[in-house]
């Protein structure tokens, strides 16, 4: 599940950055805008059924490809 | 009384806030002394006008009313998809409606309501979150404490349910409280130098150097407007976050250096940060959802700019269903897809953003569209074009 997640968000930020430094803040570094999140929102309900309201969580929590992965590893389990 | 806006409200305040400080300090939970202060200040603000204050009970408990229905229903598989736009749509009818009277007669009649801005914001976001499923239960009072918590009840700054719950729960340990009252207490004297010290001077030079007709007239209040506008609001604000704290509430901020922002994008960052976050979370990211999951447009920069228009312009209709309002909102939107458009496509901003030359040049320039933007917030714009139009016999 790790690596579907990285593949999704290295797709949506265009940048293989987000695998050696998965800990890298991708907001702050423009990785990801609005729109984006969005996106991965939407294709983390398709790969794995997982609903997730925009508005659930803070962008914060949902900061890092690390925290990312943790919150859906989370729901999942 | 005046909330944030006469001597015997600061005064009070400070009276109120000592025994918040002692049960904070003790460890104690802040709610119940927050909802008294709360009860006590809002019925002082209305005192003169006892109508007004029924008025208020009766917005208030239709919104409670409203979601508690909404949550019952919502129990079942399948009564969500119908009953949640007709239930949205109640949640925000009296606000559009005061604003539509307000646009046709000038006063709001029944609808006049202290705050009625603000509340309609949070009753829409408990809605809306009924509807996704992530708010399970409403308890009356602490709804009614969201609604009308006295220092975020006039101007915000917009806080969530879901976080406002979570503060008003807890207990505090007595460290992180004296650390918050600290900080507290500091964002409430920066936020009266800012108001009624730096505001002010502005609001003079305003109105001494720049309401004549002329072109460097116009240009002064631009200027003034613009800081005036930004010290008052950011001003209250802080007291508002502030006051918020010492009652162990951690108000979201509102400003966050605005003037600094080097696109119009930053700029929706740090100006009015939780009317642009919250329109963020429950306007644009739902039509851009409901976008490409419908599949009728595909490209991401149409489906963007589709939604910033509309969430700039309900922006603008929500400060009023004004001209000037209504233009301010669009004149955003162009702004933000006009960015969207140079952030995606421009070989030239992708090879500069990160050169120092180019961050003074789109620095410089963002200000100064922000400022033509208050500018035409102000009415100002919309009545030197009517008075050009007029002068012209054009109209």
């Amino acid at each position: 599940m790790r690596e579907k997640l990285l593949v999704m968000i290295e797709e949506l930020c265009g940048d293989e950055i987000v695998r050696e430094d998965p800990d890298i803040d991708l907001l702050e570094e423009g990785l990801i805008d609005s729109l984006d999140y969005i996106e991965l929102l939407l294709k983390i309900e398709d790969e794995f059924g997982l609903k997730m309201s925009p508005s659930e969580l803070t962008r914060e929590e949902m900061a890092t490809p690390n925290r990312i992965i943790a919150v859906v590893e989370k729901r999942l389990a | 009384m005046q909330l944030y806006g006469e001597n015997i409200f600061f005064i009070s305040l400070a009276v109120i806030l000592v025994p918040a400080f002692i049960l904070g300090y003790c460890e104690k939970p802040l709610k119940h002394y927050g909802m008294a202060a709360t009860v006590f200040f809002v019925v002082m603000t209305m005192k003169d006008k006892p109508q007004a204050l029924l008025y208020m009970l009766c917005f208030v408990w239709y919104e409670y009313i409203l979601a508690q229905i909404f949550l019952r229903i919502t129990t079942g598989e399948h009564g969500s998809r119908v009953a949640y736009p007709a239930f949205l749509i109640l949640s925000i009818l009296p606000l559009t409606l005061h604003k539509i009277l307000i646009a046709m007669n000038g006063n709001a009649g029944i609808l006049a309501i202290i705050g009625i801005s603000y509340m309609t914001f949070k009753a829409a976001q408990i809605i809306i979150e009924i509807s996704d499923g992530i708010i399970k239960e409403l308890k009356p009072d602490e709804y009614i404490y969201l609604m009308i918590f006295f220092p975020t009840l006039l101007s915000g700054p917009i806080d969530r349910s879901r976080r406002f719950e979570e503060d008003i729960r807890r207990t505090i340990p007595r460290e992180e409280y004296l650390e918050m009252a600290g900080n507290g207490l500091l964002k409430i004297l920066l936020g009266m130098v800012y108001k009624l010290a730096i505001a002010s001077v502005f609001y003079l030079l305003m109105k001494k150097f720049g309401m004549d007709r002329t072109l460097i007239s116009a240009a002064i209040y631009m200027y003034t407007y613009g800081f005036y506008l930004f010290f008052d609001f950011a001003g209250y604000s802080l007291m508002a976050v502030g006051t918020g704290y010492l009652l162990g509430v951690k108000v979201p901020d509102n400003f966050n250096k605005p003037f600094l922002s080097k696109d119009i994008q930053e700029f929706w960052n740090r100006w009015h940060i939780t009317l642009s976050h919250w329109l963020r979370d429950y306007v644009f990211s739902r039509i851009t959802m409901d976008l490409i999951r419908s599949g009728k447009v595909k490209d991401k920069l149409t489906i963007a700019s589709i939604a910033l228009m509309i969430n700039m312009l309900i922006m603008g209709c929500w400060h009023g269903l004004t001209g000037y309002y209504i233009l301010y909102g669009l004149y955003h939107g162009v702004l933000l897809v006009l960015f969207e458009i140079i952030r995606k496509k421009s070989a030239f901003y992708k090879k500069h953003k990160k050169d120092k030359w180019f961050m003074v040049v789109s620095w410089f320039v963002t200000l100064h569209l922000v400022l033509v933007g208050f500018f035409i917030f102000s009415g100002r714009f919309t009545r030197g074009v009517a008075f050009l139009l007029r002068s012209h016999g054009l109209i």
